[in-house]
């Protein structure tokens, strides 16, 4: 099995190298792409001098996007596989074996590396699990689906998922919205339990000022998402 | 209704037949695209229209059932503004969705490319 692991980073330069010498060390014939959303620093830099294939945006166009330039570099170069992690060094790369085994032997499209499985490793802060436990509420009314941590960006798709999100991917906040979108094009979805780590360096996307929006913009994006794919089913 | 005095008919129309030339010059030299200076110019074609026409407001005011005329022009501009508005904001998500698109082949047309240092 062919395995892309994408790498979405903005001004990671910190972290970016450390999290590509720990998916080299695996030493599993991963290939790995880093898209870099248009840092400013020398993220892209400095994942080249790591050994990393380098995506460079010209301009920043949010987490979503850049992992959607990703996804299309899979379909392109025919992966059957692509990992994503994120450039902040939250997912550990002995883990990605992991997600990849459950993919490649489940009858899963996507599978999501859970934090609250087994609950082990950095929990996250009290408000953010208030809002995941939202969102898996909102999820479950939806799409009758249960996911545990859809917040979390540590997930595997197969070519089958890969060639849904090549044509539409959330731009901003995508993994909370991209649960419903995998759910309405009728993908399977497996949880895995993981033990993340609390970031090694660069900033959360989703800071306290805008946590409100956060919520807002994705609870509008989750209930539009299935509103315009329940229409399209019909 | 009094009589509309003749000064501030003048005015008006001065000011809106400057309007439509003002527009018109922006398409000439291509700076506003046709398809966004429809609106501009029907309203601005509406404008001089009621700058000449003096009874016209009060005609369509009693037409329509409307007691006070002049907030007749608040209703009309103010619907014709929030329609506006809403095709501009269709046009930027239409613009953003292009550009995003656009950065995307061009990042994955650079890495097609040999990777060259400080390229």
């Amino acid at each position: 099995m062919k395995v892309l692991v994408i790498i979405p980073a903005y001004n990671e330069e910190s972290s970016i190298a450390g999290v590509i010498e720990e998916v080299r060390a695996l030493d599993m014939g991963y290939d790995i792409v880093v898209v870099d959303d248009g840092s400013e620093d020398r993220t892209g830099e400095k994942a080249m001098n790591a050994g990393a294939h380098v995506l460079s945006l010209p301009i920043n166009l949010g987490i979503g996007a850049a992992m959607q330039t990703g996804f299309h570099y899979a379909i392109r170069r025919n992966y059957d596989c692509a990992v994503q992690v994120d450039g902040d060094g939250q997912h550990p790369a002995q883990e990605i074996p992991r997600l990849v085994n459950a993919l490649a032997t489940g009858d899963a499209d996507v599978v999501i590396g859970s934090r609250f499985l087994e609950k082990k490793g950095f929990q996250s802060t009290f408000s953010r699990r208030a809002g995941i436990m939202y969102f898996e509420f909102l999820h479950k009314m939806l799409t009758k689906v249960h996911v545990t941590d859809s917040t979390s960006g540590f997930r595997a798709l197969n070519r089958k998922a890969l060639l849904v999100v090549d044509k539409y991917y959330p731009d901003e906040y995508p993994e909370a919205e991209s649960i419903v979108l995998f759910s309405r094009n009728a993908l399977k979805m497996q949880e895995v339990p993981v033990i993340m780590r609390e970031r090694q360096g660069g900033e959360s996307s989703i800071r306290r000022v805008t946590a409100l929006y956060y919520m807002f913009k994705v609870t509008l994006a989750i209930v539009f998402t299935y509103l315009r794919l329940k229409n399209r089913r019909r | 209704m009094q009589e509309i005095s003749i000064r501030i008919q003048i005015a008006s129309i001065i000011g809106s037949v400057t309007f439509l030339f003002f527009i018109g010059r922006l398409i000439l030299k291509g700076k506003l695209r046709e398809e966004y200076a429809i609106v501009w110019l029907v309203c601005t074609v509406v404008l001089v229209v009621f700058s000449f026409w003096r009874d016209g407001l009060r005609v369509l005011a009693e037409l329509l059932g409307v007691f006070y005329a002049p907030s007749l022009v608040f209703l009309a501009s103010i619907f014709a503004i929030v329609i506006f508005l809403v095709h501009l904001s269709l046009v930027v998500s239409r613009l953003q969705k292009q550009i995003k698109q656009a950065a995307q082949e061009l990042a994955l047309l650079k890495s097609s490319h040999p990777q060259k240092e400080n390229g």
